[in-house]
């Protein structure tokens, strides 16, 4: 029996925790250098939690008693999170000196947030959902404020945080209703005493739609999206970007389950609400981005809009929806690091870059980053060759699967518009006459330039050897 | 026959070419070899694709050159690439036409000469890649991947409105185009297959047609275009540079003809069969209102770009007659438009770059000073208006036989719009070419140089043996073409 209770060191959501503390303190006893150190050491034990994540198997305590999960699915979705916390944090690093931010405590809340990431996705009880997402939203609302003598910086904390309290407020209202009417907290039992009924009572439904408008809001879907882009544009851009990349693939897997295990009989209840949702999230991003300046801003209603693809793949619910999410989920993650590694190193007039219109003539000074950006650009707007394009014909074909014709078409439309405005990106780089060459400066660490160049080389690459992703996707199962 | 991927090489070339060109750091002296190099690969291209001609083998209507490897583990998509008749001279449209463009920049393109050959080569693997994909969605991806450097070529080195021209060129065309990503999801899901060989069958209930095929109509009548899905046209070409624009009118527009003889006819009889009435309204209609417009028209390049449009619609009249006379029209139509329009296009370039002015009003008497000029421009005019002899006449004759079969109504429009088309040609000629020189400024203008020679003599020679021995081109397409209408007939008797 000992030897089994140092195993417990190995389960991936211990040893994170564990580890993150060992941050913490090591961060508090280092004189010099404690921002990089603490962020270097953060990378590794985030690299080590992949390995665990990896190799993890299902017989490590059974899940504290049914409390967690183990699937493909959810593997699958960690190691993204993990990945995706990996990079932001790296290509941050740099930026973070820049700014003079170099509280040692910014890695470690990245960690403790990636743990409430981890414990998210893996749930399979409405309590410890709900306590891994209140882990995460804390540590992301101290990081939007982290900047304490900024003001915009502490308003988009303080507006997070009360947003964030008063959605985390509905989502436990819709527990306790739901626990209520079915006795259980479980997955898998309130799955067991639905499966009894042809449909659901008033008090259930009830339950439902609070708990989706929580949600909702955590994946920042229309018309639950209004502080995302005013945290992306007051939070420090390197904190955007961790915003931008990791949350939004957890709260997505979460939605998935939540949909999909316990109310898995009841697709026609929760698959209006998400309908909804969609087509409101595709079309509101996308227009809405038309008129944006700020270019944070504009990459908040970029990631409305995806979630609005994502959120059909949800829709269609079949086993090619679960492949969709997957594969665009993975794109998006990438194209946004790929984009937040570039902005994240671009200085105007030795101020870091914000005003889409600061990127004039940037094609002329740095060619190959403007050759990035547009890559990137094309990619999000799901024009071939690359990969953001796959991400969404997956969608398609899933949604297609399951005769959605009509969402689809819409899909298709909005992604029309939606090109528009990275179209719009392109041209201010290319098309536009500058007087004021030289004055962007790029400057990119070693390790970020690694990170950078890794992602674009999956977005353009992916077409050639498609087949490691999608099978693995397709392997999944939630 | 061949044992080496012929084909993939001749999509991967320009490809490879751009790579290396991309690796050649620009400045002043540099950018010659980047210009060097592009032309290098076109031409190279251009040599291989010639094979594809002299090994065809004239008697095989499918594929040949096929080559197919499994590219998605989890659907049946194929890098599945070949040629067949059809296809033959579409690819060696895009490899001729490409390198004349690399010439015709030589000396035009001053500023970003890297991006600019960049993106021409980029352009020139799409394109090809397009014609020989044997799978919908590689078709799809290379049909789609166009617009980007399109966008770019149209917004970098274009005219004062090109940042308009690009955005309304990209976003017109997406939007066909996306609709027709859906209709592939849907092909795919009833047939299990992505081959467009496989595919050239009657696999899909009445009802699926229908909405299948509104949905490729949308994405090919934006492109090649039909009215009143013309209004991209006029400011793109207008807007574009030389070169942008005679790939525009040369190749691209007829990506949309090639698509409705491979999807709208090949794959979608029943329903072909039940919209003919309105494609020939449509064609006729524009027909005559693009040929009155062009008329109308004060700047040379827009009046082209109209007459493309008029002579998109006699293809479209003939690929939707669906007989053998108005298939093989259709075909020498849109070959004989894609060396003539591209070339009228050069010759536009050729004095826009002496005078850099397009208006109509400005010119006059160009014969006084530029006799050479004069006489290719000819040619080319009268390869247009169809004259007996030249490339145009071909077409347009064989289409107008094959609509005697149809209605005499669509022959009456289709002759009204040639008659039109000489009209506005002629016109065009005579107010530019002949007369005196009234305008000061144009008394020292020069001849045709060296490299202009280059560029626009092979296609006069282009244009007369087409209109000379026209079986040169139709036998390899006549089997192909045969099959397709075959496959309609049987789809339509039942």
């Amino acid at each position: 029996m000992l030897n089994n209770i140092y195993n417990i060191f190995f389960i991936p959501e211990i040893f994170l925790a564990c580890s993150s503390f060992v941050c913490l303190l090591f961060g508090l006893f280092l004189k010099k250098n404690a921002f990089r150190q603490t962020s270097n050491l953060a990378v590794l034990v985030l690299l080590l939690t992949i390995l665990l994540v990896y190799y993890d198997n299902e017989s490590n305590f059974a899940n504290y008693k049914s409390l967690f999960s183990h699937s493909s699915f959810i593997n699958f979705f960690k190691i993204l999170a993990l990945l995706g916390s990996i990079a932001s944090i790296i290509i941050s690093k740099d930026y973070f000196l820049g700014i003079k931010l170099k509280n040692f405590e910014i890695p470690v809340l990245f960690l403790f947030s990636t743990l409430g990431m981890m414990l998210m996705i893996a749930s399979n009880n409405l309590m410890s959902m709900y306590l891994a997402i209140e882990l995460q939203s804390l540590s992301l609302y101290v990081a939007a404020a982290i900047k304490r003598d900024s003001i915009s910086s502490a308003e988009s904390g303080v507006k997070y945080f009360i947003l964030g309290a008063l959605s985390s407020g509905i989502l436990l209202y819709g527990f306790s209703l739901i626990y209520g009417f079915t006795g259980s907290m479980n997955f898998d039992d309130i799955s067991f005493y639905l499966s009894k009924y042809d449909n659901l009572n008033l008090g259930l439904i009830f339950g439902l739609v609070f708990v989706m408008v929580g949600l909702a809001f955590k994946v920042s879907a229309v018309p639950f999206h209004m502080w995302t882009p005013d945290v992306y544009e007051g939070a420090p851009n390197s904190i955007t970007g961790f915003f931008a990349i990791v949350p939004k693939i957890a709260a997505v897997a979460l939605i998935y389950r939540f949909c999909l295990v316990p109310f898995e009989n009841f697709y026609l209840e929760w698959s209006q609400i998400i309908l909804f949702l969609s087509i409101a999230s595709m079309f509101l991003g996308a227009i809405a981005a038309i008129a944006q300046s700020n270019i944070k801003r504009l990459l908040a209603y970029s990631s409305i809009g995806h979630i609005g693809y994502i959120l059909i793949a949800l829709v269609a619910a079949n086993d090619d929806g679960i492949k969709a999410t997957s594969i665009y989920m993975f794109s998006y993650m990438i194209m946004n690091v790929a984009i937040f590694a570039i902005l994240l190193s671009l200085k105007v007039k030795n101020e870091y870059l914000f005003k889409i219109s600061d990127l004039k003539g940037l094609s002329k000074s740095n060619p190959i980053v403007s050759l990035s950006i547009s890559i990137i650009m094309l990619s999000m707007a799901g024009i071939p060759p690359f990969i953001g394009f796959f991400g969404k014909f997956y969608v398609f074909i899933a949604a297609i699967e399951n005769e959605l014709y009509v969402l689809s078409v819409l899909g298709v439309l909005a992604s029309v518009i939606s090109a528009f405005y990275y179209l719009r990106i392109i041209k201010i780089m290319y098309f536009d006459e500058s007087k004021s060459e030289g004055i962007i400066n790029f400057q990119i660490s070693f390790q970020s330039k690694i990170i950078l160049s890794l992602s674009l080389f999956l977005i353009i690459c992916f077409i050639f050897y498609p087949s490691l992703l999608i099978n693995i996707s397709a392997s999944l199962s939630i | 026959m061949i044992d080496w991927p012929l084909v993939s090489v001749i999509i991967f070339l320009p490809l490879i070419g751009a790579l290396i060109i991309l690796f050649i750091k620009e400045d002043e002296i540099t950018s010659i070899n980047i210009k060097w190099a592009a032309l290098l690969a076109t031409l190279g291209t251009f040599i291989l694709s010639l094979i594809l001609w002299l090994q065809f083998d004239y008697s095989n209507p499918s594929y040949q050159y096929e080559e197919k490897f499994r590219w998605f583990d989890d659907f049946n998509f194929f890098y599945h690439v070949g040629v067949d008749g059809i296809s033959l001279f579409m690819i060696l449209l895009s490899t001729f036409l490409t390198p004349l463009c690399i010439l015709a920049s030589w000396n035009n393109i001053k500023k970003r000469v890297k991006e600019y050959m960049l993106s021409f080569l980029f352009l020139e693997t799409v394109m090809i890649g397009m014609f020989a994909s044997i799978d919908i969605l590689l078709f799809y991806i290379f049909f789609e991947a166009v617009l980007i450097p399109m966008y770019l070529i149209i917004g970098i080195w274009g005219g004062n409105r090109r940042i308009y021209a690009s955005f309304k060129f990209f976003l017109y065309t997406l939007l066909g185009s996306v609709l027709m990503l859906i209709a592939i999801i849907v092909m795919y899901r009833n047939t299990s297959s992505m081959s467009i060989e496989f595919l050239q069958g009657n696999y899909f209930s009445y009802n699926t047609q229908l909405f299948l095929w509104l949905a490729f109509f949308a994405s090919f009548a934006v492109k090649i275009p039909m009215w009143p899905f013309h209004t991209w046209l006029p400011d793109a070409h207008v807007e574009a540079p030389t070169a942008g624009s005679v790939i525009l009118a040369g190749i691209l527009l007829k990506m949309g003809g090639y698509g409705f003889i491979r999807f709208s006819l090949g794959m979608l009889p029943e329903a072909t069969e039940f919209f003919i009435p309105l494609i020939m309204t449509l064609s006729i209609v524009a027909i005559v209102y693009t040929s009155l417009v062009a008329l109308a028209q004060t700047d040379i390049k827009k009046l082209i770009a109209y007459s493309s449009v008029a002579h998109m619609g006699i293809v479209t009249i003939g690929i939707f007659l669906v007989n053998q006379q108005g298939l093989e029209g259709a075909m020498m139509q849109m070959i004989s438009h894609g060396l003539v329009s591209a070339a009228l296009f050069l010759c536009v370039g050729v004095i826009y770059d002496r005078m850099h002015t397009r208006e109509i009003e400005f010119y006059g008497g160009l014969v006084q000073r530029m006799p050479h000029y004069a006489t290719v421009f000819m040619i080319f005019m009268l390869g247009s208006v169809g004259l007996p002899g030249t490339s145009g006449f071909i077409g347009e004759f064989l289409v107008i036989v094959g609509a005697f079969k149809f209605s005499s109504y669509v022959v009456i429009g289709a002759a009204f719009g040639i008659i039109l088309s000489a009209v506005y040609m002629l016109y065009l000629y005579k107010r530019i070419i002949f007369g005196t020189i009234t305008n000061n400024k144009l008394t020292d203008i020069l001849d045709i140089n060296t490299r202009e020679k280059i560029i626009l003599i092979p296609l006069a020679i282009s244009v007369i043996l087409l209109g000379i021995f026209p079986n040169l081109f139709l036998d390899p397409m006549r089997l192909s073409l045969e099959l397709i209408i075959t496959n309609y007939e049987i789809a339509n008797a039942k």
